[in-house]
């Protein structure tokens, strides 16, 4: 454990530990992350909303039991929530115009999870609006900054609760990933982001974006912290009817410097076209690592399917949006156009003040795509490709026991620089849909740097494969040095 | 092939999204543009595959049937943006 660090950089078992031996509070613990979010948020911007006072209160109740009883890993530890997981009482704005005010009547069943554990919440992160996007440029409040050069951007969609962890503002934070929103901004801003398995986390009281797709992870600043975290918030809720019925093993088990004798396949596909130097350069010295340490590593991997997955997420993914986001009316809660004469003009005004331009855009799309006489070519076609890639991964994990590709082609790119293009910033998640398609569990950890800025490695697994990715990303992770480095804001 | 105007037209009303005459125009050519990139998937033969709805091997899942609190009606109207007594209010549906 490093000493000479200031409370609000710890990782959570570095906090924990100290916690336990009554060496700080958790009242000190959360008055130091406060006082950083003070200091840089408004550099930053990763948080919508901050939860000062309640923050305080979690954290006197968390030193009030700790002085009765020994507590779990994440009790009185300060975390922060992407703000389209709802919390009751506080609101949920999904950073989005149509739920500026909206203030949930329950809780997430993670925001549950955590609330159980000890959790200490800090506040509310902000994300692309309803988490389309790649850069939280869609947010309609404001864009957050990478706290590692503020002239670029985090990432997104979780880009709030990603920035905020990499500045110390959270000691972890929770995401949702429909198509690389945790590990694309966690690659962005050195941190580690995981994707679980489709139906290993409950999302009952995440607000939907693509029901298919979807999944809630942990962000933290090192992979043994994301095994703590999974610890809390995996296993079967009857409230979610694709939540798995399993039981989590304990994650941190996983946990070992040991890869002896793991295969890993590299596969080609995920070096595109127009990928940079550096990120390649970056990609050849983590698996040259991994070697190093035992594994077995094939570098001649081909997924051939692997190029149809951009275009078959474009397609399902608003298609299933389109039908999600059909609940903002203007009736039960959200933003509402009270100016028009019939109940039709006030739904059509409430959506076109109440959205903003991208999650219009993929309504759209979705719409087009679901309607008559194109849902054959659209999106039927692409839930049978969807099938291709799926069991192309399942026979690669026949051969493999991960996957080991770039999380993202590039570092942070500068704000603005792909606002005007669509298509461009959907390429931002290349690498990090198919994992999405098929279902499976992938992990993004960091992997050095290109120019002074973090670059990620994702590894991926199958079904249920968490602990295989974190026992890669952790003996990875202890052989190099990366997960001692803060940003520097 | 680029979406006709009329098309764009269209969707925004199937969609329930009210559009300026400026909004038509950008959305019609974006859309158009990102419709393009999907014409890759014409390439790939899916000739007696499945379609995958789902990824995970789960079918029919029922809760059991038992009895339950739901949430209070105080806190469901909490959030109507208009409200009458116990009632959601909303515009006239017809004339």
């Amino acid at each position: 454990m490093n000493a000479s660090q200031p409370l609000h950089a710890l990782t959570i078992h570095d906090a924990s530990e100290l916690l336990v031996r009554r060496e700080i509070s958790s009242v000190e613990l959360t008055e130091a992350v406060l006082a950083r979010i003070e200091g840089v948020d408004e550099k930053v911007k990763a948080f919508v909303t901050v939860t000062g006072d309640r923050a305080m209160e979690e954290a006197r109740a968390s030193d009030e039991r700790r002085a009765a009883r020994r507590l779990g890993p994440l009790d009185g530890v300060p975390m922060m929530l992407k703000d389209n997981l709802c919390t009751n009482g506080i609101r949920t704005t999904c950073s989005s115009k149509m739920l500026e005010n909206f203030v949930p009547p329950y809780d997430a069943h993670v925001t549950e999870r955590l609330r159980e554990s000890g959790a200490v919440m800090v506040g509310k992160g902000n994300l692309d609006e309803f988490a389309m996007g790649s850069s939280t440029e869609n947010s309609a409040y404001f864009t957050t900054r990478n706290p590692w050069d503020l002239g670029r951007v985090p990432g997104g969609s979780s880009g709030g609760a990603t920035a905020a962890v990499s500045a110390g503002e959270a000691m972890y934070s929770l995401g949702s990933d429909t198509g690389g929103s945790i590990r694309q901004p966690a690659s962005f801003c050195g941190v580690v982001g995981l994707k679980p398995t489709y139906g290993a986390v409950s999302r009952y009281g995440l607000v939907a974006f693509g029901s298919s797709l979807d999944q809630i992870g942990p962000i933290t600043k090192d992979v043994t912290d994301s095994a703590l975290v999974m610890n809390v918030i995996a296993g079967h809720d009857a409230r979610d009817s694709t939540s798995v019925p399993f039981e989590p093993p304990d994650y941190a088990k996983a946990l070992v410097p040991d890869i002896k004798g793991i295969r890993i396949g590299v596969p080609k596909e995920y070096f595109v076209e127009g990928m940079g130097e550096d990120v390649i350069d970056v990609m050849e010295r983590a698996v040259s690592k991994l070697e190093e340490l035992g594994a077995e590593v094939d570098r001649d991997v081909s997924l051939p399917h692997t190029k149809y997955a951009l275009a078959v997420y474009y397609i399902i993914a608003p298609s299933e949006a389109s039908a999600n986001l059909a609940r903002y009316d203007g009736v039960k809660y959200g933003y509402s156009a009270q100016d028009a004469g019939s109940m039709w003009e006030a739904m059509e005004k409430t959506r076109q003040h109440g959205f903003g331009p991208e999650v219009k855009r993929r309504i759209m799309l979705g719409t087009y795509a679901l309607s008559s006489g194109y849902y054959d070519a659209y999106y039927l076609k692409a839930q049978k490709v969807r099938t291709l890639i799926r069991r192309e991964f399942e026979e690669a994990f026949e051969r493999y026991d991960a996957l080991v590709a770039p999380t993202c082609p590039t570092p942070a790119f500068e704000l603005g620089a792909k606002t005007d293009d669509p298509v461009q910033m959907y390429l931002s998640d290349i690498c990090t849909i198919p994992a999405n398609i098929a279902g499976i569990p992938a992990i993004s950890v960091p992997a050095g740097f290109s120019f002074g800025l973090p670059v990620g490695m994702q590894i991926m697994a199958k079904a249920f494969g968490e602990p295989t990715l974190l026992r890669l990303a952790y003996a990875y992770e202890q052989s190099m040095g990366w997960r001692h480095l803060r940003a520097p804001v | 092939m680029p979406l006709k105007r009329e098309e764009v037209e269209h969707i925004a009303r199937l969609a329930r999204v009210g559009m300026t005459e400026e909004d038509l125009e950008i959305f019609g050519g974006q859309l158009s543009h990102i419709l393009e990139q999907f014409n890759v998937l014409r390439e790939v033969d899916t000739e007696d595959v499945l379609p995958t709805s789902h990824t995970v091997d789960l079918s029919s899942v029922f809760r059991d049937d038992e009895e339950r609190p739901s949430l209070p009606q105080e806190d469901t109207l909490a959030n109507a943006p208009r409200r009458d007594d116990d009632f959601f209010r909303v515009k006239p549906v017809l004339g």
